[in-house]
């Protein structure tokens, strides 16, 4: 019995999310669409009028968009580190969501260096970078980077579609339009599901996700990096490293948990995606809590205890001007996940989900925060009468954009599972053990 | 007959001096066209100058302007020079003609300073004083070390440049720079449509988005005079010149440079980080001025900059006791 003919139950099942959109979706897709053209707007207004429409001035010279950037770029963990680790380690309950944190990564990967983007003042000059790179910036070492990552996540995310593609293309009660079907037998490069195409699908996979765990430390240290290089007294610390690291992926899992409430939701996925699953991702979520309350209280605590005088000045600005946000992103975002997950009684889907969703914000608000005080409180005092000179307040244009920054996450999500089942149909097959099945070994 | 020799004499000296000249910038034909339409009154007196290809040509000397160092040749140093800024805190008092001439120089839109003066306090109890700060061109610079592209650059002299031709814009090295010296050109601005050709030795143009600051005036250098900062202040507070030649010169009085650093104390802006700036500060002792002097005469627009000081907001707080 070939792998392909004993998956026919599950492909019907996911059939109708790949044939029809329905009213509702339609709606959604172009409520997403208005969004992001609305971005397009600001990023025009933007191009045209100068950076002197956003609220970056002289001293924040880096603003909502540098924290946009750090935000997607660590939301792309979910796949890279989650899918990568549970794939190594052949949690077999990872099957149903990790198609999602793929898509998650790939998806945020594209747009995050997007809004570096927008943060450049002349983007005409963008093939500066590599014409006259210098190796010794941090920014060039970024570049190199973030573009190993995306090719080594988009091949690890081909590798693990390889397998479903190729049984949409062998699925002929499939009613979708010709081309889609063209498109799935071009991608499935002709992949048949022989013994040896699967121990090599295998061997290729199991390098893949190894190598993209790697390349995504190395990516988010690099970023983090940018800011601790320099001499500001906010980013100058050594454990930037791995602070942002762990946030990343922290904030990962929040947004993977989102995906899976909303799927779920959607596609009706009740079946598939369980209680189980939410408590496990959120198990992983409550321990990123636990490391990233860590790291941020042994940042504080260092720069307060010591109290050199920018550091004190930064401080002070931190719960001062700052301080609903400081709570709400370092103690909300951190106790939260932990009291819902940790008590068995609260462990429900929709609080997890909630607290996910917390964790999302919490964790954009503490890239702001790590970002902007520190531009606000330089080693010489601003002496400067100009309100927005002295302190930052994000623009409409940048709202905006970053509006369409997330309308378009989801409605890339919207439409690549629009293409592929959301859910990993070769992995969740059962069928009888075949001698040469390497994946039921 | 004598007065035809003196004639050849002072055109042989001209020539002379346009050779030199000519070593350290190139006059391109270029430039002569650029300002042709301004320089349109012609003084009648020739001078010889030699082209490129090596031929004699004679052009009015009205009509020929030294044609700023180009992108290229701005990335060597003046040779045998290291640059070196002293200012002398006890005679500064914000008259900030030191800001204004820099403005006018470099052809800056309003708010956008090149200069700027602090009114700096460092403890509660300690003095207040005005503190002009340019830009320190380190000798371990920051921005430098983060530029992606090589647009800002250290050069033999001590000066740090930057190409706004090829400055894409990020603003690392302004947050790289402890000093909060860099400026960015936030939006399109009349000023910067000059028709004049680019160089970074005079930062004139400025680029829209894209990222400048104090240069040390090296086009004035090449010219023998001073920086616009140091040729307009009244009290002499800046003093500009060689840290090899061990000779600094505000204008009026010539100093040896470690002499006046040993004698007055001189001091380097947060030493402790390491970038090793080029500008010294003799600190504010036998102050020539009150700080108050400093308030005299300034536009309200320039002295609300100073409300939020810790010394400004002392003196309401006093006053609004009394």
């Amino acid at each position: 019995m070939s792998e392909t003919a004993s998956s026919k139950i599950l492909l019907r099942e996911f059939a109708p999310q790949i044939e029809r959109t329905g009213t509702w979706g339609k709606l959604w897709i172009t409520f997403l669409v208005g969004v992001v053209l609305l971005g397009v707007f600001a990023l025009y207004w933007q191009v045209t009028r100068g950076h002197i429409v956003t609220g970056m001035r002289d001293n924040v010279v880096w603003g909502v968009y540098i924290v946009n950037f750090i935000f997607f770029m660590g939301i792309s963990y979910a796949g890279a580190l989650l899918s990568g680790t549970l794939h190594l380690f052949h949690a077999s309950w990872r099957k149903p969501i990790i198609r999602m944190a793929e898509f998650i990564t790939i998806i945020s990967l594209l747009i995050g260096p997007g809004f570096i983007m927008m943060c450049i003042g002349r983007l005409d000059r963008l093939p500066n970078l590599i014409l006259f790179g210098r190796i010794q910036s941090p920014i060039t070492w970024d570049v190199i980077a973030i573009s190993t990552d995306i090719f080594g996540c988009i091949l690890f995310l081909y590798l693990a579609l390889l397998r479903d593609l190729a049984k949409m293309r062998d699925f002929d009660e499939l009613k979708v339009s010709k081309w889609k079907k063209k498109l799935y037998k071009i991608l499935a490069l002709g992949y048949t599901g022989t013994p040896e195409q699967q121990i090599r699908l295998k061997k290729s996979t199991d390098i893949m996700a190894t190598m993209v765990i790697a390349i995504a430390i190395i990516v988010y240290s690099v970023l983090a990096w940018i800011f601790s290089v320099t001499l500001q007294p906010g980013w100058h610390s050594t454990i930037f490293g791995p602070y942002f690291v762990i946030a990343a992926v922290y904030s990962g899992t929040g947004v993977l948990i989102v995906a899976m409430y909303f799927f779920r939701k959607v596609y009706h996925l009740e079946e598939h995606i369980t209680l189980t699953h939410f408590v496990n991702v959120g198990v992983i979520m409550l321990v990123l809590a636990a490391f990233f309350g860590y790291f941020t209280f042994s940042e504080y605590l260092t720069k307060w205890y010591g109290s050199e005088k920018n550091d004190e000045q930064l401080i002070k600005i931190l719960f001062d001007r700052y301080y609903t946000l400081f709570i709400l992103s370092n103690y909300v975002g951190v106790l939260v996940p932990m009291i819902v997950v940790g008590f068995k009684k609260l462990r429900t889907i929709r609080n997890i989900t909630v607290s996910a969703f917390i964790v999302i914000i919490a964790l954009w608000i503490n890239r702001y925060l790590i970002v902007v005080p520190t531009l606000e409180s330089p080693y010489l005092p601003i002496e400067d009468a100009r309100a927005a000179w002295a302190n930052y307040s994000a623009t409409w244009v940048e709202w905006s954009l970053t509006a369409g920054g997330v309308a378009l996450f989801c409605l890339l999500f919207t439409l690549a599972s629009k293409m592929i089942p959301i859910v990993q149909i070769s992995e969740l097959k059962e069928e009888p053990v075949e001698p040469g099945d390497i994946y039921l070994k | 007959m004598n007065e035809k020799k003196k004639d050849d004499n002072n055109s042989r000296r001209n020539f002379l001096k346009l050779g030199l000249l000519a070593g350290a910038g190139t006059v391109a034909t270029g430039a002569l066209i650029a300002t042709g339409k301004n320089a349109a009154v012609e003084s009648g007196e020739k001078i010889k100058v030699l082209t490129t290809s090596g031929e004699v040509m004679e052009v009015d000397k009205n009509l020929l302007t030294l044609a700023p160092v180009g992108r290229v040749e701005s990335h060597e140093g003046i040779p045998g020079r290291k640059f070196v800024m002293v200012i002398d805190l006890a005679k500064c008092k914000n008259a900030r003609k030191c800001v204004e001439a820099c403005q006018k120089g470099h052809k800056l839109p309003q708010g956008e300073e090149f200069m700027k003066v602090y009114l700096l306090q460092d403890s509660e109890k300690t003095a207040p004083y005005w503190f002009p700060k340019p830009c320190y061109h380190c000798d371990n610079p920051q921005c430098v070390n983060v530029c992606p592209v090589g647009a800002t650059y250290k050069r033999s002299d001590g000066i740090v440049l930057i190409d706004n031709e090829r400055c894409i814009g990020c603003k690392f090295c302004m947050t790289a720079c402890p000093y909060s010296t860099r400026v960015f050109a936030w939006k399109p601005d009349k000023e910067y449509e000059i028709k004049q050709p680019y160089s970074p030795e005079k930062s004139v143009p400025g680029v829209e988005g894209t990222v400048s600051k104090c240069d040390f005036c090296p086009d004035l250098a090449r010219e023998g005079k001073l920086p616009y900062c140091v040729s307009s202040c009244p009290m002499g507070t800046i003093y500009f010149g060689d840290i090899d030649e061990d000779v600094v010169t505000n204008g009026t009085e010539t100093l040896k440079f470690s002499e006046l650093i040993r004698d007055r104390s001189g001091y380097r802006y947060l030493e402790n980080l390491g970038t090793r700036p080029n500008v010294y500060y003799l600190p504010p002792v036998d102050r020539q001025f009150p700080v108050d002097r400093g308030f005299d005469g300034l536009d309200e627009e320039i002295r609300k900059n100073y409300d939020n000081t810790p010394y400004v907001k002392n003196m309401k707080n006093k006053e609004a006791k009394l």
